[in-house]
Formats: structure tokens, C-alpha cells, sequence
């Protein structure tokens, strides 16, 4: 279950850095094969080292993934792991010239960790560090605004950290929750002469969730927003570190609620990856069929309650009716409707039914039926175009720059999809088409999301007529609970089933950030093991989290109506995003 | 009124006032008569507002759609202002930075009006057991029915509106227009005294008795107790 170190793994541009850097302070660093390539920079070379990575044409990493903060205090390591080199921060770098991903890291000291911030090189990272600061308590010199963002104000103490207890709550008042930063705000436009200040949300109706924005209103213009989230933060990272790694399953079918199975697929190939072991092709197959299938649900969330938020009720019915119908077979495959935590790290929970490929081939026509009925009422709809076309645009730079992902950046007009690009799961093996936009504006991905449902329903009829047979989980009983005749009748049976719930799976020590493509974007689990049954740190890349971060510069200019359409059309899922 | 479709409850007709009291008119048959067509009329024409925060929300969104379609049960003008709505439905996770807002909202609603937790988060924080979430909304606000699942499937949440439409028939509910002063909102520990060493500060698995829902019981069982003289 051991995987060898490769010594300079996908680091083609080893000897550019050895001349940028000759003394020596960014350096490979030997990694696992599945794991992404990785650079250390000491803290003092991190800011320079980002530049360069950012601007060399033989790096060009332009897209600011994640960043990852560790406490390694409790790590089994050298004692620098408790003083001199008690955090990590990662950062996660994607090339969109080059297709390839990176992880630069920096070592932090105990007491005061702080870093010059990357706003500058990587302006997706403005939010990316305020959580850094909010739960790991990294110092960020020279941030604009290095408030908390997912705690509230009432909030004492850095939660991720290893010292802190998981469930230690702190008083919240309506003080620390209701107040506005913008009303207060003084950097505003010379010429606004008379400007209102207005509140959505926390709980509003346009923010399907938990979103706050606060836009400064001039006439119906806006001319300046401020975007808050952390309503929904039920502390998912913290929680993983205290459940075994097949006791995180249910926790992430929770994040993005819209399409669970992409979820729980996801974090389940993540572990796979740290065990090296392969599940059964069946598995994979239904991984697949069933996560497209959520694709289209989230797609169909997506755009029916966008269309409720701009005035047209009726399409939320139509799309709805597309959903009902994929529960119906998520019910029949693994019991639950919504969150349906089907998969297993090793394949799935349990065989789907017997007229599975039927089924799937009935359900791909019925949803179709749905998907051009959406269609006729909307793509050739002269209110929607009038609502839609040219509002909310994002350049292909500024997506770059705010760390878009998914349908939203191939809006924008760069075509990086991660099972193109980076195929897993057998993407490679299906004919598909990545729908691609250019105007970047709130049709643009209104129209990727209606044809990505067709693309989606092409790879569901590709890889259910060539359904494999056999197990769908694998036989490695380290890993999975063996079958209950085993249990009962074999003494090794019963060991193994006592040792997997009892201590969890052993996953062995390191690190892997494992990436597929969510319904919304990349989304990425950062996981670090100690070598024990539970994680010793989970970290999500939420693909919701930079395009909530870019709304506040997005709507600026605009009405606010065309506010509500842009929310609408970023999908923004709380749960995935607050975690 | 066809009372072979809506049979008045036998204790409902008979005149309330004890031996002894004059009775001229018989206005008192026609208060009683009147509370009970009252709580009909409330059960049958509820407005929800969805207070949807997680997947609940998600699932309520399926409840109220074509294939369940809650408008059978008479609860079907979804309303997203507190003020024009009279039962809120708490759909998904609360946590301690929206809590101040979740008591907010519910004060903004008019008497009479009912609550719903819908799905364990709401209901105990589910397996939430963690530094940012409510332990239950009932530490915050009085709750009617508790929905239970995770989430709750649509048959569910259907059935919590029609035991909350029973309760509501049957009178029992009526402690919410009684009950008009609840404490401040209190969730979790008090930063203040335990400051200096926040890990030693209780717990929040636990209610304990300082925190808001010990408190908020007091007014409640005093309606409860309170109820005959009141009516």
C-alpha cells in the first residue's frame, strides 16, 4: 500500500528554478507519484517564489487553487514539528497554459505565524487567507481586510488548530452578527451624491442559503458591495479529524447538497489514492453515471431557481420534475433521495439494482424530455436574453485572477475541465465535449449549463451500454468490511470487520490533494494522514468559494437586479462553501 | 356550519360557566364555538416561511414541488417575509453566527405563529457536535414540531404539517400568544468568563443551565401552567 517517492515528480522546470533561486531557497520536494508536484520555499523566498511561479513562462501558474494551512503539533514528526515548523501553508497552484498543477509550501513558526499576503500575485487568494487567519491563525501582512470570515466576531481562538477543543462554542450577539462594514465605509466615488445602503440576506430568498451581501446602492446602481459568508459554517474540517476516514463520507455529501455522489466520489478517490489501491471497473462505471446524473440535478437547481429569482416561476417546476425523477433511481441504488452516501472508500456500499442500465437509458430520454423543455422556454427567451446578456460578464483575465473553476470559468472562455483534462474514472475512455463560452456573462453560463446536462446525458448512455459486470467494491479487506457470511463464518473475517470499524481504515502516513470536477468547479480534497483510522486534516477546495469571493467586484457597476441574476447564475452553495 | 363534516369536539358545546353565573345571552357558546372555527381556519391555511439554510431546504424546495405538492395540505403560500408568514420552517443547520438571526426573524412574525425544525441539525445539531453550530434551535426559539431525518424525506416534512395542523385544532399550541417574553438570545459559553483558559469552558454538547434555553423555559412552563385562566 506503499507508494515509492518520485524525486522531482512533474517538475519539468526543476533547472528554470535552480538558476531563479541558487541559493537553494525553493527546492523539490520528493513526492508520491499520485500526488501533486511539490516546491518548498523558506518564508522569506515565499512572496518572490509565488511571482516567479506566477510569471515565468515555463511555470505560469496563473490560478490560485486553495491554500492549505496545517498545525502539525500533533504529527509524529521532529520536535521543529511543535516550534519552528509547527504550521504549513500550501499553496495550490493550477497552470491554465500548461495544465498542470503545483503545491508551494512554506514552514511557519509557532508563536506569531505570518506571511507577506499574496492578494497582489493572486487576487483569489484575499478570501483564502482570511480563512487562513480565521481558523488556523496565520497572520497575513499588508491584507486589505484580515477579518474572520467563517467564524463570527464573538468567536475566540483559531479553531483548526490542534489545541483547540472541537466542540467549544463562544457567545454570539447581534452586535457581532448585524452590524455593516460598508455603511461605515469612506473610500467611495467622489461623485455619489446621495447613496442607500441595502441588506440581503442572511436569509433571503435570492441567496438560496446563507449569503450576506451588502451593496451601496446609487439610484438602483451599484456602486460598491461587500459579500459575507460563514452562515453556514458547521465546521466540516474539524469534524473529519474526529471521525474515522469512512465516517467522513456522510459529512461530505453535506457540502455541496445539490449533487452529494460528486462529492463522496470525490473524497473517496482521495483516500483511494493515499491506499494506492484500484476499485472494481463497475464501481467506477456507476461512480461516474450516477455523478453526471447529479451534475444535471445541480445544473437543473441551478438554473430553475435562477429563473425564480429573475420571474419565471414555471421553469422551476419543469426543472424540478428532472430532479424527482434521479432520486428515484438514487433511491433505488443506495436508499436515500438526497444525501445518499453511496460511495465507500474501495468502490461502493452496495450493488445497484437489477435493471440498472434500463433504468438509466429510460431516465437519460425522460431527463432529456425535461432539459430541451427547459430549453424551449428559455434559450431563445427575449426577457431572459434582455436579463441575462451582458450583465454580471467576467473577462477571461479577471477568471483567471479570481481562481474560477467549472462552468463558470469555461464561461469566461477557458475550456479546463478536469475530466478532460485531467481524466480519472475512465473520462478518457467516453466521447465528450467540453462546452466552452466567451462572453462571460450570465448567459453565457446559463448556456454552458444547459449543454453541459447534454454532454453529461452523452457520457451516462456511453458508459452505461458498456456497463461492466463483477464486484463493486474492491476485495482488499484492510479497506473494506468483509462480506458478512465471512464475518460470521471465518475467524480472519471477523478481524477484519473488527478492526476496520474499530480503528478505520489505516490509511499510511502523507499527503495527497486529489481533484475532480464538481458540479460547480474543481473540487479538491487536501488530506494529511498520520497513519492512524482518522484524518489528521481534511481540507476542501470549494469551487463555490473564489466565485462567492469575486461577487462583491462583479456587481459593482451594475443594477441590482442584475445582482440577484449573477448570484443566480455562480451557484453558490452554501454548504460547500462555508463548510 | 355542517357539523356532520366538522364535528364540533362534545366538551366545546357545553357552556363553560360554572352554576351560578348568570347567563343571559349565551355568548359564551359562541366564544368557544368561535376559538374552535379559529384554530380550523389557522390549521388550514398556513403560510410557511422557509427559513432554509442547508439541504433541508433542498428537500423542502421537492416538498413544495409539482410531485408532493404541499398545496393539498393547505400550507401552500410560501412566503419569504416573516411578517406575512405564520409558521417557519427551520430547514437546515443554524449556526451560532446565524442564530441572532433565526430569533430575529421569528420576532418579526405575527401572532399567531408555530415553528417547525425540520431535520436533526435543527432539531440537536445532528452530527454536527461542533464549535460553530446550535445544539438545536429550540435554544433560541420555542419549536412546535420536531421533523426528524437527515434530511427529512418530503412524506416527512408532510407529516410534521399535519400533526402541527391536529395541534393546532386541538388548542394545545395556543401557549405562543402567551408567551411574549423570552430572554435575549444566549447561545454557547460566555466569552467573558472564560477567557483567560477558553478550553475550560463548558461544553456545548450539553445544555447547560446558563446557557438560553434553561432560561427561555421559564415564560413557556408558565403559559403551559397558565393556559385555563388565560383562555
Amino acid at each position: 500500500m506503499s507508494a515509492t517517492l518520485a524525486p522531482s515528480a512533474g517538475v519539468t522546470f526543476a533547472p528554470v528554478l535552480e538558476r531563479a533561486f541558487p541559493d537553494g531557497a525553493v527546492r523539490v520536494e520528493p513526492r508520491p507519484a499520485h500526488d501533486v508536484p511539490t516546491l518548498v520555499a523558506t518564508a522569506e523566498a515565499f512572496p518572490a517564489a509565488a511571482r516567479f511561479l506566477r510569471d515565468d513562462p515555463s511555470t505560469s501558474f496563473d490560478l490560485l487553487l486553495d491554500l492549505v494551512a496545517v498545525d502539525r503539533s500533533r504529527l509524529d514528526g521532529p520536535p521543529s514539528c511543535r516550534g519552528e515548523e509547527r504550521f504549513q501553508l500550501n499553496a495550490l497552484l493550477y497552470s491554465t497554459k500548461r495544465n498542470e498543477h503545483l503545491r508551494l509550501r512554506v514552514a511557519l513558526p509557532a508563536t506569531d505565524p505570518r506571511l507577506p499576503t499574496l492578494v497582489e500575485t493572486w487576487p483569489a487568494s484575499n478570501w483564502f487567507e482570511r480563512e487562513a487567519w480565521d481558523l488556523m491563525g496565520i497572520r497575513f501582512d499588508g491584507h486589505p481586510n484580515l477579518a474572520r470570515l467563517l467564524t463570527h466576531n464573538g468567536f475566540v481562538g483559531h479553531a483548526l488548530r490542534k489545541d483547540y477543543e472541537a466542540g467549544q462554542r463562544w457567545l454570539c450577539t447581534d452586535e457581532d452578527v448585524l452590524q455593516t462594514r460598508l455603511a461605515a465605509k469612506t473610500d467611495l466615488p467622489e461623485d455619489v451624491f446621495e447613496t442607500t445602503t441595502l441588506n440581503f440576506g442572511p436569509s433571503h430568498p435570492a441567496t438560496h442559503g446563507t449569503l450576506r451581501i451588502v451593496v451601496r446602492l446609487d439610484g438602483e446602481r451599484v456602486v460598491a458591495a461587500e459579500s459575507e459568508c460563514g452562515y453556514l459554517h458547521r465546521c466540516f474540517e474539524k469534524m473529519s479529524e474526529t471521525h474515522t476516514y469512512t465516517q467522513v463520507i456522510p459529512y461530505t455529501d453535506r457540502l455541496n447538497y445539490c449533487s452529494p455522489m460528486i462529492n463522496g466520489a470525490g473524497y473517496a478517490r482521495a483516500v483511494e489514492q493515499m491506499l494506492g489501491i484500484e476499485i472494481p471497473p463497475r464501481a467506477r462505471a456507476v461512480r461516474v453515471v450516477l455523478s453526471e446524473f447529479s451534475r444535471i440535478m445541480d445544473h437543473m437547481v441551478c438554473i430553475g431557481a435562477n429563473l425564480v429569482d429573475v420571474g419565471g416561476l414555471t421553469t422551476f417546476w419543469y426543472s424540478y420534475q428532472a430532479r424527482e425523477e434521479i432520486y428515484s433511481l438514487l433511491e433505488a441504488c443506495c436508499g436515500a433521495r438526497l444525501t445518499s452516501s453511496y460511495a465507500r472508500i474501495g468502490g461502493l456500499s452496495m450493488d445497484v439494482p437489477a435493471n440498472f442500465v434500463e433504468w438509466c437509458r429510460s431516465l437519460s430520454r425522460s431527463v432529456r424530455d425535461r432539459i430541451d423543455e427547459v430549453d424551449t422556454l428559455l434559450t431563445k427567451n427575449r426577457i431572459l436574453h434582455k436579463r441575462m446578456m451582458g450583465t454580471g460578464v467576467v473577462t477571461k483575465e479577471q477568471a483567471i485572477a479570481w481562481g474560477f473553476t467549472g462552468p463558470c470559468l469555461r464561461a469566461s472562455g477557458v475550456g479546463y475541465d478536469v475530466r478532460k483534462d485531467k481524466p480519472y474514472d475512465g473520462y478518457d475512455e467516453v466521447d465528450f465535449d467540453v462546452p466552452v463560452a466567451t462572453a462571460g456573462d450570465n448567459f453565457s453560463r446559463f448556456h454552458v449549463r444547459m449543454e453541459e446536462m447534454r454532454q453529461s446525458l452523452r457520457i451516462i448512455e456511453q458508459v452505461v451500454s458498456r456497463l461492466p459486470g463483477g464486484p463493486v467494491v474492491s476485495d482488499d479487506y484492510r479497506v473494506v468490511l468483509p462480506p458478512k457470511e465471512m464475518v460470521y463464518n471465518e475467524m480472519e473475517g471477523l478481524i477484519f470487520h473488527f478492526k476496520n470499524v474499530f480503528e478505520g481504515i489505516q490509511v499510511p502516513a502523507g499527503e495527497v490533494y486529489s481533484f475532480t470536477e464538481g458540479a460547480n468547479g474543481e473540487l479538491g480534497y487536501s488530506i494529511v494522514s498520520d497513519g492512524s483510522g482518522r484524518p489528521y486534516r481534511v481540507k476542501v477546495r470549494p469551487p463555490c468559494f473564489p466565485l462567492f469571493a469575486a461577487f462583491e467586484k462583479i456587481v459593482v457597476g451594475g443594477l441590482v437586479s442584475d445582482a440577484v441574476a449573477t448570484l443566480g447564475t455562480l451557484n453558490i452553495i452554501a454548504g460547500e462553501l462555508d463548510r | 356550519m355542517n357539523d356532520k363534516k366538522f364535528p364540533l369536539p362534545a366538551a366545546r358545546i357545553e357552556p363553560p360557566l360554572a352554576p351560578g353565573v348568570p347567563s343571559t345571552t349565551g355568548f359564551d357558546f359562541l366564544t368557544t364555538k368561535l376559538d374552535w372555527f379559529v384554530q380550523w381556519s389557522h390549521k388550514n391555511s398556513l403560510w410557511p416561511m422557509p427559513f432554509g439554510t442547508a439541504c433541508c431546504a433542498i428537500e423542502f424546495m421537492s416538498s413544495v414541488s409539482s410531485h408532493y405538492d404541499l398545496a393539498r395540505f393547505g400550507a401552500e403560500v410560501v412566503r419569504f417575509s416573516p411578517r406575512q408568514a405564520d409558521l417557519m420552517i427551520v430547514s437546515g443547520t443554524i449556526t451560532d453566527k446565524q442564530a441572532p438571526i433565526l430569533r430575529k426573524i421569528y420576532d418579526q412574525m405575527p401572532e399567531p405563529k408555530w415553528v417547525i425544525s425540520m431535520g436533526v441539525c435543527a432539531c440537536t445539531g445532528g452530527f454536527y457536535r461542533a464549535y460553530h453550530v446550535v445544539q438545536g434551535i429550540d435554544e433560541i426559539v420555542p419549536v412546535d414540531v420536531y421533523v426528524a431525518g437527515c434530511p427529512p424525506t418530503p412524506e416527512n416534512l408532510i407529516y410534521g404539517i399535519i400533526e402541527l395542523q391536529k395541534r393546532i385544532q386541538s388548542g394545545d399550541l395556543a401557549r405562543h400568544r402567551e408567551a411574549k417574553t423570552y430572554v435575549p438570545i444566549r447561545v454557547g459559553t460566555d466569552p467573558v468568563e472564560s477567557l483567560p483558559a477558553y478550553s475550560k469552558g463548558v461544553m456545548a454538547h450539553g445544555r447547560s443551565s446558563e446557557s438560553g434555553f434553561a432560561a427561555m423555559e421559564g415564560p413557556v412552563e408558565a403559559a403551559k401552567a397558565g393556559k385555563g385562566e388565560t383562555r
